[in-house]
């Protein structure tokens, strides 16, 4: 795993590194106590030592040095998430055609591309969407080089018209 | 009507059981673990409902991660073979996509 | 109590509808990933299940929920299911590269990022 040295990392670096730690430690805290669902105070002592111990493995793993909470939640992703809904929905029924067609009429492409996008953050947001999008395949994801498998030259033309591609280097524009 | 959604998660089980035993390469295999895991969940979040107990949901947020966890270690362990075999067999065939790490 | 009768119904209906979809759609990236005849065609069909089957089984099963503490534990599953999915897809990908194994087809007509 490479984990990229080349993150960007903001200037008002302590203050944001103790807000992503507190952040962290707010949305741990809230899933305890939403899974235990009880209060008594050996539990919650145990879930405040557990919580300790996330919070340490990921100072550990350089996890707050990075901006990882980086998406900002925008009208624009919204309408992203509709955009992807929407194409998860028109290539599942596409796929399902092929899978139930007695002749299988597939024909299996390789597509190479490079991505606009140039946050980490944006490329493993791209490569997820490819990948979960039936019918379209994240190989290999190398800085900005991405390979994709397509099941159907349509699906290949649609990764190299770039849609997905441009959306997502939208995504942190304002 | 949970049945419908019960009877065609244990049919795709079989499925992907039969896909795992002819599967040729052990890639197939670790993809139909995954599958039968995502089924795992569906299955026990439709079970939950019909037998009415919610506690099942948890068990499988649970399975979801053991599945996800377990299907990473899964491949690091045949990745890091595939290497040390490239390394066995010496530097004579380096061309086709040897380890990168 | 005649119209909460009647929601009851539409939500069933509802219900029922996207459980029978999700199932559909489990069942067709079952016999998808039988039928394909190499792995990377058979993890696209993989992921129809993954997908389509996973969203909608959950979504009937959280109308049934109705709002309450289960739905949430229903959209957590559902959301984590969204990002690990697509994750070990690629590793498992990304992985059967490595040890060389090749997808059937050769590459896109134009290749004028290649290398």
């Amino acid at each position: 795993m490479n984990s990229a040295p080349d993150v960007p990392t903001d200037n008002h670096s302590a203050r944001a590194h103790l807000a992503r730690v507190l952040l962290l430690a707010v949305l741990l805290a809230a899933a305890w106590l939403l899974w235990s669902g009880f209060f008594k105070p050996l539990i919650l002592m145990l879930g405040a030592l557990s919580c300790a111990i996330v919070l340490i493995t990921a100072h550990r793993m350089h996890l707050f040095d990075t901006d990882i909470f980086a998406l900002r939640f925008t009208a624009r992703l919204f309408r992203f998430w509709l955009w992807l809904g929407r194409e998860i929905v028109r290539s599942s029924l596409e796929v399902t055609r092929i899978v139930l067609n007695p002749k299988l009429p597939i024909k299996p492409t390789v597509v190479e591309f490079d991505a606009h996008c140039e946050h980490p953050v944006d490329r493993v947001i791209l490569g997820n969407s490819i990948t979960l999008t039936p019918g379209t395949l994240t190989l290999s994801l190398d800085d900005q080089h991405f390979t994709v498998h397509a099941l159907t030259e349509e699906g290949a033309r649609d990764i190299q018209d770039g849609e997905m591609d441009r959306l997502v280097s939208e995504l942190r524009s304002r | 009507m949970y049945y419908v959604v019960t009877i065609a998660t244990l049919v795709t089980m079989a499925l992907a059981l039969v896909r795992a035993l002819i599967g040729p390469t052990v890639y197939d295999r670790v993809l139909t673990v995954n599958m039968f895991g995502t089924k795992t969940v569906l299955l026990l979040s439709v079970i939950a409902f019909l037998a009415g107990r919610p506690d099942f949901l948890d068990l499988a947020l649970a399975y979801a991660l053991i599945n996800f966890i377990g299907v990473l270690a899964v491949l690091e362990f045949f990745k890091s073979r595939s290497v040390r075999r490239e390394q066995e067999r010496g530097a004579d065939t380096e061309s086709d996509g040897g380890g990168t790490e | 109590m005649m119209d909460q009768a009647l929601i009851k119904i539409v939500l069933d209906t509802i219900s029922w509808i996207l459980l029978t979809a999700g199932a559909f759609f489990v069942l067709v990236g079952g016999i998808g990933a039988l039928r394909m005849p190499n792995l990377y065609t058979r993890m696209h069909a993989a992921s129809v299940t993954d997908t389509m089957g996973a969203v909608l089984v959950l979504c009937g099963v959280m109308v049934q929920a109705g709002l309450s503490l289960a739905t949430i534990k229903l959209a957590a599953i559902l959301l984590f299911l969204l990002i690990t999915s697509p994750t070990s897809s690629y590793a498992l990908a990304h992985a059967a590269l490595l040890a060389g194994i090749k997808p059937a087809a050769g590459h896109a007509a134009d290749e004028e990022h290649h290398a």
